[in-house]
């Protein structure tokens, strides 16, 4: 397929590579310009810092790493679902899933050209505006800029043959290739992560911040977290951008067969984000717990100051999230013939994610007038102040990922009826097992009251434990009951009301916006430090901006990313005008 | 929780069951349920920032419950053009297109004949201490920092009875106009301040906090706080100005055995 567009796509290659180049050169000569014109002049003192017209160092390196982390955290997510997607389709022999990887990799080349611009504008900005932090940064970590280049060129060179080489290899020589993106891409990630997690906490310094080893500096105390934190999250934001770029298809289709075909990637990509978001609350108290390890006192800053408004407003995010992704499964469940058996449930899901939802968004500290505390006879409510701690946020997140767990169950279940003999008696344990779960998890929660905060962290470990055991056991159950199932009525993909649709631009863009969130968070918690403790902010920007102004840049930085998106989605769409759709042959 | 309120909500919807309400008349139900449980039927009231909060999440849950049906959906539709067209129903569509102008102008009325209040703003209770504080010249690091005395509670129980004893004496000369005699923040000048005294009895204050962390908060008061807990704004005095180390630390052992808590223990690295 597409072999016919070689022409245009060989231009387009060139541009891939030619942009980020152009903008390297621009760069270097701007840095040397810059550094040329401090010498030629009578200023002897080292610059510190430069200020930024307008908006200010921060705010401008702050929309531009932003922004350049959610197009990297989407370049590196797409080859591993697309990957996994061609191996499916290569190991079933089904071409749907073939056509549909290399719909999802399309999405690349020109993101990943993007991703690259703004990187070197990214390193061009900070080397020009934050001299100080940038030549003790390059210190300590001169030795890993070598292999991070080397690894970028070799992330061009796979992507490009992996994107172009499609269909013209070997699949298992190409299914390598894809191997090789994805390790190249993880290897990427991975060291751009311990430069900005040393930051934070640094280590492998002695006191007056000189290097002493390297490898410590790297495997700091939050760079595992961070990368595992981050790989996952990456892979269900991508998934979420490539669900909003297969509504967007499925909206502007005209022909049945189109709208399927998008219809079912948008479902595909939905499928992939929400997977991928039921592990991450678990990597992130992991995030959590190795901050406070490293420092009593920046896991309170995180934790317990002004930033714990912004977990109020993650967790508000974050619920829109889960409920999103449940109604988007509700709504499609309409489009399976038999799934109305189940649509009597949905009033009890959706009960208890607004439950566990109200529970998590509870705020310790509560926004209160005088009289109002006077008459909760305190700063805290008797009541709110027992849902505002950890032990009922843990419980509630964990209730919240077993009942997205049950959409899905239901969703599968949708036009399938058992013929084992052992159905019924399966269904009681299913049932059993989840009862048992949640009985647990709540008593852990309950527990967590009765013992020291020591103890209460560990209590954590059972329920997410509980949790996974109860989704693992319970899928295998499924899976052999439903062998050989009586199918009831096939799925009637492209027959999808727009309000789904519509979620899933909704999740697409929240996603963004929790990172964004996320990413201000992990810089902030710093303070009026560059390398925490090590070395001091001494900028006029050295102070914790307001929970709105923050919000406001948060907000700016999406709205660009997604202009960006749209004129990817633009141009990807142009390329496959002529062959998408063609390949859906009422095949259900 | 107000049982009789809640008592009554729930008569009322299990009332409606029998009515065989459409789904579509479920959505308003639930919500004006929820909104008069949150207001009225949780003893002490919930602060408005947290119900327009709650109300928020729920109005968005009811959307997508009421969305998530293509049949409920039209129905609906189908239901409100009837309204605004059939014939019929003109008497209670007159009520309507008045009583909503009528509610808006209600709810306009009632905040501008409010009392005028201070205004209000996210102050934070518990900000992080600093690393390390000078107590009379001396420098305490407040991550390594433990109470001297607490290990007497096994070691000698006589001599930790005296320690608390000391305490109680020092809290009822010092603390108790504030903080009050049960020591739940109701003390006498309790009613002048913003932010109000802490409540120690409230499992919320010293029950999640460590020593140290008090130690830092007595010896500092409202004056040490950092900028996000408006430092202004707290009335808690800088005791180290009048009580000594050992004090304080009597004081605090004094706080958790009146108040029955055990103060957070220290996390160990690793
Ligand atoms: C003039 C009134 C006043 C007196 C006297 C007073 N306090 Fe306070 N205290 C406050 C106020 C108001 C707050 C709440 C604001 C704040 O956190 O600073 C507070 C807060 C505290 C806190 C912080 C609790 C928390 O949860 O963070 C502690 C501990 C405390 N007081 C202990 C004491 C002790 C011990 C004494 C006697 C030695 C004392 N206070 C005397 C007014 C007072
Ligand atoms: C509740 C416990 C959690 C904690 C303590 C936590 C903490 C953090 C922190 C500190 C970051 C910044 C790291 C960075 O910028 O790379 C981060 C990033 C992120 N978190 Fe979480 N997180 C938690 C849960 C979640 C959950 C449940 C989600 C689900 C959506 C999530 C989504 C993200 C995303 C998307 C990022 C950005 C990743 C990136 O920068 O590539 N987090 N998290």
């Amino acid at each position: 397929m597409a072999n016919c567009e070689l022409p245009a796509e060989r231009r387009r290659a060139c541009l891939g590579f030619g942009l980020p180049l152009a903008f390297l050169l621009l760069a270097a000569s701007l840095v040397l310009a810059a550094n040329g014109a401090q010498e030629g002049g009578a200023v002897t003192k080292a610059v510190e810092y430069r200020h930024f017209p307008v908006i200010g160092s921060r705010v401008a390196v702050w929309i531009i790493a932003q922004l350049h982390l959610m197009f990297g955290a989407f370049v590196l997510a797409v080859p591993m679902f697309a990957l996994i997607i061609e191996f499916i389709g290569y190991k079933t022999g089904d071409k749907r899933y073939d056509q549909l990887a290399y719909e999802f990799t399309r999405l690349l080349s020109v993101s990943f050209s993007f991703t690259a611009s703004l990187g070197a504008l990214l390193t061009f900005m900070l080397f020009i505006l934050y001299p100080k932090v940038m030549n003790y940064l390059t210190q300590i970590f001169s030795w890993t800029f070598f292999p991070y280049v080397l690894l970028f060129f070799l992330e061009a060179v796979f992507l490009y043959s992996y994107y172009y080489g499609w269909g013209k290899f070997h699949p298992v020589t190409h299914l390598l290739i894809g191997l090789a993106l994805n390790l190249v891409g993880i290897g990427i990630i991975f060291i751009a992560d311990a430069w900005l997690t040393f930051m934070n906490t640094p280590r492998g310094i002695d006191q007056a911040g000189h290097l002493v080893n390297l490898w410590e500096a790297i495997n700091n105390y939050i760079w595992m977290p961070i990368n595992i934190h981050r790989l996952i999250a990456n892979i269900s934001f991508g998934g979420s951008i490539a669900a909003a770029y297969g509504a967007y298809r499925f909206l502007a289709s005209s022909t049945p067969e189109e709208r399927a075909h998008y219809d079912w990637m948008g479902y595909v990509g939905n499928f992939i984000a929400i997977s991928a978001l039921l592990p991450l609350p678990f990597a992130g108290y992991w995030l959590g717990t190795e901050i406070y390890a490293y420092s009593q006192t920046l896991g309170v800053v995180l934790m317990g100051g002004t930033f714990s408004w912004l977990f109020i407003i993650q967790a508000v995010l974050i619920g829109n999230l889960f409920l999103a992704a449940n109604y988007y499964l509700w709504v499609s469940m309409q489009r399976i013939e038999g799934a109305e058996r189940y649509y009597r449930f949905i009033k009890y899901l959706l009960a208890s994610i607004t439950l566990c939802f109200l529970v998590w968004a509870t705020p310790h500290s509560l926004v209160a007038t005088v009289q109002e505390a006077r008459a909760m006879g305190g700063q805290h409510h008797p009541i709110l102040g027992v849902l505002g701690v950890m032990s009922a946020k843990n419980t509630a997140v964990n209730i919240l990922i077993l009942t997205t767990y049950i959409s899905f169950l239901l969703y599968r279940r949708g036009n399938k009826e058992p013929t084992v003999s052992w159905a019924r008696t399966g269904n009681l344990i299913q049932f059993a097992i989840f009862a048992f779960a949640v009985v647990f998890v709540i008593f852990l929660g309950v527990y967590g009251y009765f013992v020291e905060a020591k103890v209460r962290i560990r209590l954590s470990v059972p329920q997410v434990l509980t949790v996974l055991l109860t989704m693992i056991v319970v899928t295998l159950i499924d899976v052999f009951m439903f062998k050989n199932a009586r199918i009831k009525g096939p799925i009637r993909w492209g027959e999808m009301p727009a309000r789904s649709q519509y979620a899933l631009f909704f999740i697409a863009i929240t996603f963004a916006w929790t990172m964004g969130l996320m990413g201000y968070v992990r810089s902030g918690m710093r303070q009026h430090w560059h390398v925490y403790n090590v070395m001091k902010d001494t900028s006029p920007d050295a102070y914790t901006p307001t929970l709105g102004f923050a919000a406001n840049v948060i907000t700016i930085t999406v709205l660009i990313f997604f202009s960006f998106i749209a004129v990817i989605f633009w141009l990807t769409g142009l390329t496959s005008k002529k062959s998408s759709g063609a390949k859906w042959e009422a095949s259900a | 929780m107000k049982p009789l309120v809640v008592l009554i909500l729930a008569l009322v919807l299990l009332g409606l069951r029998f009515l065989r309400l459409s789904r579509v008349l479920w959505v308003p139900v639930w919500w004006l349920a929820s909104y008069v449980f949150l207001v009225y039927g949780i003893e002490p009231p919930l602060p408005r920032s947290i119900i327009l909060m709650f109300m928020g999440i729920i109005t968005l849950s009811l959307l997508a419950y009421f969305s998530v049906d293509s049949q409920t959906l039209s129905a609906a539709w189908g239901a409100i053009v009837r309204f605004v067209t059939d014939r019929r129903y003109t008497i209670p569509l007159a009520m309507v297109v008045v009583a909503l102008p009528a509610a808006v102008g209600w709810v306009a009325y009632r905040n501008a004949s409010k009392a005028p209040n201070p205004p209000l703003f996210g102050r934070t209770i518990h900000p992080p201490p600093p690393i390390e504080i000078t107590f009379k010249g001396k420098k305490i690091n407040l991550t390594e920092a433990d109470n001297p005395f607490r290990a007497l509670e096994k070691s000698d129980p006589d001599k930790f009875r005296q320690h608390v004893a000391r305490g109680r004496v020092i809290y009822f000369q010092n603390c108790v106009f504030c903080h009050g005699d049960n020591l739940n923040g109701e003390g006498l000048f309790a009613h002048g301040f913003d932010p109000l005294p802490a409540n120690f009895a409230d499992p919320t204050t010293i029950a999640m906090l460590q020593e140290s962390y008090l130690f830092w908060r007595i010896a500092k008061g409202g004056p040490g706080l950092p900028e996000e807990s408006a430092p202004w704004a707290s009335a808690m005095p800088a005791w180290e100005k009048f009580l000594s180390e050992e004090d304080i630390w009597d004081v605090i052992l004094f706080l958790y055995d009146y108040t029955g808590y055990r103060p957070r223990a220290k996390e160990s690295l690793e």
